[in-house]
């Protein structure tokens, strides 16, 4: 099953009360999401959708727009 | 020698075209280093800054150390401001030290003008890029230095303090000499030397990094704060930038043992791998160990107000996982005392650290009170004036000779690095409605902030709020609980045994 851009949003808004970001604005670089945040996120993706970051995903490119996360979310949901 | 810029000088004569500070978009070397302090010197000087506060509103960036060395050209003192901090709170700091100039990058141009126009008496504000392009005024500059002291501040460095207002840690020239002459002989710092610098630039770590570099012409790469969310990156940037020393906080050599990020990607080259700031996990020092088995690790311990450390201890033995590191012995050319009610306790007992010596900041800047209450005559020694420093830190010698840390006599909290005093973070949740007490708690096994409040009807989410626009992130409480009735010891005081107690259970 795909995951979704809501889907997304909600995990962050969990992370991150009130962010509600737009799919291809900059999360990391602007500091919307610092480490602290980065880090409730893996874990949220690991408690609510049941996938593995492992530290080789654990990359900016793969976290710096919702975008991103859901393709992140959808190639480890495949593999 | 009297003064840090000479460091400087010596540094750009020996090695001029080497490379001195970086950050990821620029690599000044130490003839730009040098010409760049001149120019803003000239510029800061021009505006009155000599023997004045200067406040850097500037990111983490190779052009703020520019603005910190050229505030010292200009004769003056500089605070670097943490531009992600409440304004209000950024503000507060600003009234205490009333600078003569705020110097401001591009990104923080609009911040920093709101905050100049908000104080009674707005200082000038003056553009980075403009300073630096300043033509230097070369005899002006060696007129301010001929009247310069080496007891003159160099910098004003704020900590978090108990009654809600920030304490400015006032630290002169000759601490800074004195501190890095020990820090750059004892971990062998020179030209090949290359700095991974993790700590910002209004923390009291990076003073290593930055003087370190300027003593012996290393070269420190400020390393973006983003990467530290991912640690296969983080070490790869290292690897990419040569660095081969760190000076880190344990939460940040954590997150690279937590990820095992060592196991994933070459090793970048480290030699010399210290860290301050707060209690080692030994687990994740053994996981670095491992992979570093050649290299030097140091426990490196002290307070801003001794510049930046008091004693050290290179590791040199195995530590399982759950034994404490010792903070070993004291600096060359600092002294070390372990009082208690004025006398020195009997080897083995424990007693509050004191720190004596050159390395000692002058005290709190516009806090007569707080300088009185921690910067004291050495009861030890009553045959003249000699000045010692309280850290508020409980300590005892081993067997060994080690000193071991055992924790603050006081309910002061170290989090992330940084040390908080849980009644700055209590006076911020006071003054919300229906709020009738509360209590900020540390919870060691989580490694977080507890606010315990008792009120009318549940605050929890308006407390949130409320502490989100006046507390810095790591300030900010991870968990609330609320309580029917807050416990009262028999002095009608909060109860934080009692509350202590109450940790585990919250959600």
């Amino acid at each position: 099953m795909m995951h979704t851009i809501e889907e997304i949003n909600a995990l962050l808004a969990e992370v991150k009360p009130g962010l509600a970001p737009a799919p291809d604005e900059e999360l990391v670089k602007t500091g919307l999401l610092d480490s602290v945040d980065i880090m409730s996120l893996v874990m949220a993706l690991a408690e609510e959708f049941d996938l593995e970051v492992t530290p080789l995903d654990l990359k900016e490119e793969n976290f710096h727009t919702v975008t991103a996360i859901l393709a992140l979310a959808n190639r480890l949901e495949e593999e | 020698m009297k003064h840090l810029l000479e460091l400087l000088e010596q540094t750009a004569a020996r090695t001029p075209g080497a490379a001195a500070y970086c950050d990821e978009e620029i690599s000044y070397t130490w003839a730009q280093t040098l010409q760049g302090a001149q120019a803003i010197g000239t510029a800061l000087a021009a505006r009155g800054a000599t023997g004045q506060a200067v406040a850097l509103c500037l990111g983490q960036t190779a052009g703020c150390v520019l603005a910190m060395l050229g505030t010292l050209a200009a004769g003056g003192f500089y605070t670097v401001l943490d531009t992600a901090q409440p304004p209000e709170r950024v503000g507060r700091i600003l009234e205490q030290l009333t600078p003569a100039v705020l110097l401001a990058d591009a990104t923080h141009w609009d911040a920093a003008n709101a905050l100049a126009a908000a104080m009674p008496q707005p200082p000038v504000v003056l553009a980075l890029e403009q300073a630096l392009g300043t033509v230097p005024d070369l005899a002006a500059l060696a007129a301010v230095r001929a009247a310069a002291l080496d007891t003159d501040l160099a910098y004003v460095l704020f900590t978090s303090g108990s009654t809600g207002a920030p304490k400015g840690v006032a630290v002169p020239h000759r601490s800074v000499l004195a501190y890095s002459a020990w820090a750059a002989q004892t971990f062998g710092f020179g030209p090949d030397t290359v700095l991974g610098n993790q700590t910002p630039l209004y923390f009291s770590m990076s003073v290593t990094d930055v003087y370190g570099a300027l003593r012996t012409g290393a070269c420190v790469q400020l390393i973006p704060r983003r990467l530290f969310s991912f640690p296969v990156q983080l070490l790869d940037y290292l690897t990419a930038r040569g660095v081969n020393t760190i000076y880190w906080v344990p939460s940040a050599m954590g997150i690279v043992a937590n990820w095992r990020a060592l196991d994933y990607t070459a090793a970048p080259p480290l030699r010399t791998i210290l860290f301050a700031g707060e209690v080692m996990p030994t687990a994740k020092l053994n996981y670095w160990r491992a992979h570093y088995p050649d290299a030097v690790f140091a426990n490196l311990y002290g307070p801003t107000e001794t510049t930046d450390i008091c004693a050290y201890y290179v590791v040199d033995r195995v530590f399982a996982d759950d034994e404490p590191l010792p903070i070993g012995r004291a600096c060359d050319n600092c002294g070390l005392l372990v009082l208690r009610d004025g006398k020195q306790v009997p080897m083995g007992q424990e007693g509050e650290l004191c720190a004596r010596g050159s390395f000692l900041a002058a005290g709190y800047y516009n806090m007569p009170d707080k300088t009185a209450e921690r910067f004291c005559q050495n009861p030890a020694q009553p045959h003249y004036p000699e000045i010692i420093y309280r850290t508020g830190d409980l300590v005892r010698y081993n067997a060994a000779g080690e000193l071991l840390y055992c924790g603050r006599i006081d309910h002061q909290i170290k989090h992330m690095g940084y040390r908080i005093e849980p009644g700055e973070v209590e006076t911020a949740a006071y003054g919300q409605d229906k709020l009738e007490s509360c209590a900020c708690l540390y919870e060691t096994e989580k490694d977080r902030l507890v606010l315990f409040f008792q009120a009318k009807k549940d605050v929890t989410e308006a407390l949130r709020l409320r502490l989100a626009q006046r507390l810095p992130a790591y300030m900010r409480p991870a968990a609330y609980c609320r309580l029917k009735r807050m416990p009262q010891n028999a002095n009608g005081k909060v109860d934080r045994g009692a509350l202590k107690k109450l940790l585990p259970e919250v959600q």
